[in-house]
């Protein structure tokens, strides 16, 4: 980069526009007065708007459901005590409950399974739209066959606490839930994933183990399938989850390829 | 302490002090999360009423956490200066709010009345307070500290320097900090997020500040906002550490929950003034708060949330802090819902803490999923600007890569500091000046292909 001094420099563009290669903050914006260039301002506005209409966007099940088709086990809605966005929003106790009937419907499927999992709306359903199913498909690979899968659900208005409910529901020894993380300005559609054995009400986040920003341009889903599935294999051996579980999966003595 | 007795106005009462705080409080979703909320607006504006003939004096004899149970509370009481609580002694919270707005309320009075002010009493008679009370009156509160540059003058506006990286890739910060500086940012602070919270992160990001800070002799501080007690590692390790960072709040259980006690914040100041590295001063501490932080460590105490962040106004004036920044709207819109609730915490924040003698900044911000945009930040920063806050946040573009919020840019700066005439710390206005960053009138109008910036730009493209 000390060359950079010597490159030439397009006209037009903040001479220091070039070091922007160093990282993905605003800079070399340009000015006008004390003020952001036009296209400068109308970018950050398109970038708030895709974020806001992710966190805004309504949860399509039947659209993932669509995705999961071929998918061995049977999946179900449920919703959280949440009844709209707005209330979603301000009362996330209300995310992390089950709402009457979403409880009976799980007590009919209810019983012994290693996992179970949990695609979720969370705070951005563009990204469980766009990437839960594929992302699930992929851990499912990785997985092999001694595992016993739960029903699918799929949760709307929902927090990551909701995970804990539904698993305790069904019967399930570990809960993966994947679910859309708030969005940032450049990450609209970033999925996270929750691992927590042992599911049950009143879990914290020390709990869990979580694999973050999951999209094409971050943590691409193929990775994520890696490191989701060798956590998961070290939390069924340890019979936990949560800061006494690491994540050792980038040592490439503990995981293929 | 005793309970004293219920308070009431026509039909409706509140059984103690603590309630009648909250319902008093102007409408936030954070008090409704907590129970705590009026439950109409009638009842919001009975318990002002209410709260407005409350006396002083009952605050220092009915604590909100028990004394013995909170170490805050102790700090509180232990340390109040009743000697310069004596000019308002008198008062009830509302006579003392028509005495804040009066001409007997000068800033040499205000100065020295800081110190016989509870946080209690200062969050009370904010809540009588309309929005131009609170900027009126923060005005003329006048909190001045210093370290290599002098912060909170009249007339000045300072900004922190934040260039986040999600890595803490030193090329990616050092490209954020070159852009800053030339459009006037850092006199506040050069400081850093980082990505990882270790001793050996923390003296990697140090060393990359203090380098171009010594190279072309920036009269400013740094800063690597990692925990009290790797700061407290790496100063043994004889690291360059300007200023120790900590979050702190109204709580001891609060505090806790963030890993911190009193003592430590004892110790780190200790520690820091040991290095002497300020030059023209020795405040080394730099905090940050923010309305729902004790809530959400479900460690508010039965608090609201505006009183109990008050509290941790006055943790942060024990340690003669350069910086306190309440940052405001990042905890999300289950505590502050949109951008009338973050615009008015913000005032009051500002507001109480300079009441109290400590010297305010604002982090102007928004997260995706609350109800604001760029132009509730545009009020809230002119706002702040006008009651005269000490420092705000200058972010490239606006947008955090690392934090994932939005704040106020580099450029939000430069507006704000136009449109209200507001200088740079002296120190640094020289500096910006020598280096061709500050034209003659003082506007920020950089010389991109001056000597002075390709010195800069030399020094960005060997980190």
């Amino acid at each position: 980069m000390s060359n950079l001094t010597n490159k030439k420099i397009p006209s037009g563009l903040d001479p220091w526009n070039a070091l922007r290669v160093h990282t993905d903050a605003r800079i070399g914006l340009g000015r006008v007065g004390d003020g952001l260039p036009t296209e400068r301002l109308l970018e950050f506005q398109m970038a708030h708007a895709r974020a806001r209409d992710s966190v805004h966007m309504a949860f399509e099940a039947d659209s993932v459901r669509a995705q999961l088709d071929g998918l061995d086990h049977p999946i179900l809605d449920v919703h959280s005590a949440a009844p709209d966005r707005p209330t979603y929003l301000q009362r996330p106790d209300l995310g992390r409950l089950l709402d009457d009937e979403s409880a009976a419907t799980l007590g009919q499927h209810a019983g012994d399974y290693d996992v179970a999992f949990i695609l979720a709306d969370g705070l951005s359903a563009r990204a469980t739209h766009d990437h839960a199913a594929n992302t699930l498909s992929l851990i499912l690979d990785q997985l092999g066959e001694s595992w016993s899968v739960a029903p699918v659900t799929l949760a709307t208005q929902s927090r990551v606490g909701l995970g804990d409910e539904i698993g305790a529901a069904l019967g399930a020894k570990l809960t993966v839930m994947l679910i859309g993380e708030r969005p940032g300005l450049s990450s609209a559609d970033s999925l996270g994933c929750y691992l927590t054995w042992g599911p049950k009400r009143g879990r914290s986040n020390a709990d869990r183990n979580c694999v973050s920003n999951i999209r094409p341009a971050g943590l691409t889903p193929e990775k994520a399938a890696k490191k989701i599935a060798y956590l998961m294999t070290e939390s069924r051996k340890m019979g936990l989850s949560g800061v006494a579980l690491k994540d050792n999966s980038s040592n490439p003595d503990l995981i293929e390829g | 302490m005793q309970t004293g007795a219920p308070f009431s106005f026509e039909r409706f009462t509140f059984p103690d002090l603590k309630t009648l705080l909250a319902k008093a409080s102007p409408l936030r979703s954070g008090d409704v999360l907590a129970g705590l909320a009026a439950s109409s607006d009638e009842e919001r504006v009975a318990a002002r009423f209410a709260l407005a003939d409350v006396p002083l004096k009952r605050f220092l004899s009915e604590a909100l956490v028990p004394y013995e149970d909170d170490d805050v509370t102790r700090m509180i009481i232990d340390d109040h200066d009743a000697d310069a609580f004596a000019p308002v002694s008198s008062m009830t919270v509302g006579e003392f709010r028509n005495w804040l707005l009066g001409d007997d309320a000068t800033p040499e009075a205000l100065k020295h009345l800081a110190p016989g002010l509870t946080p209690e009493m200062v969050a009370a008679v904010s809540k009588l307070m309309r929005n131009q009370d609170l900027i009126a009156v923060a005005k003329k509160c006048h909190v001045v500290t210093a370290f290599r540059n002098t912060i909170g003058l009249p007339g000045h506006l300072s900004v922190r320097l934040q260039p986040n990286h999600p890595t803490d890739d030193p090329a990616g910060v050092a490209a954020s900090i070159l852009d800053g500086l030339m459009h006037g940012s850092g006199d506040a602070v050069i400081g850093i997020n980082p990505a990882t919270d270790s001793p050996e992160a923390m003296i990697e990001l140090l060393k990359l500040i203090d380098e171009v800070r010594e190279r072309i002799d920036i009269p400013t501080q740094s800063c690597v906002l990692a925990h009290v007690t790797t700061a407290i590692d790496v100063m043994a390790r004889n690291a360059p550490v300007d200023l120790v960072f900590q979050s702190i709040a109204g709580t001891q259980k609060a505090n806790e929950s963030f890993g911190i006690n009193l003592s430590m914040l004892a110790e780190a100041e200790d520690a820091a003034k040991g290095l002497k590295r300020g030059t023209v001063g020795d405040n080394v501490m730099y905090f940050e708060t923010g309305q729902g932080a004790a809530l959400s460590a479900d460690a508010h105490e039965g608090i609201d949330q505006q009183t109990v962040e008050a509290r941790a106004y006055a943790v942060a004036r024990k340690y003669s802090p350069l910086l306190v920044n309440t940052v405001v709207g990042f905890i999300g819109p289950e505590y502050l819902f949109d951008g009338k609730q973050i615009t008015r915490a913000g005032l009051e924040d500002h507001f109480c803490g300079k009441l109290l003698g400590v010297p305010m900044g604002c982090d102007v911000c928004y997260t995706n999923h609350a109800e604001a945009d760029q132009d509730d930040m545009d009020n809230l920063l002119t706002l702040l600007g006008v009651a005269g806050c000490n420092f705000v946040i200058g972010v490239p573009g606006a947008d955090d890569i690392m934090l994932n919020y939005q704040s106020t840019s580099f450029h939000d700066a430069m507006y704000l500091r136009s449109v209200l005439g507001l200088q740079p710390a002296p120190e640094f206005a020289a500096w910006l000046r020598k280096m061709e960053i500050l034209d003659q009138n003082g506007r920020t109008r950089p010389q991109l292909d001056g000597q002075a910036a390709q010195n800069l730009l030399a020094w960005s493209g060997a980190a």
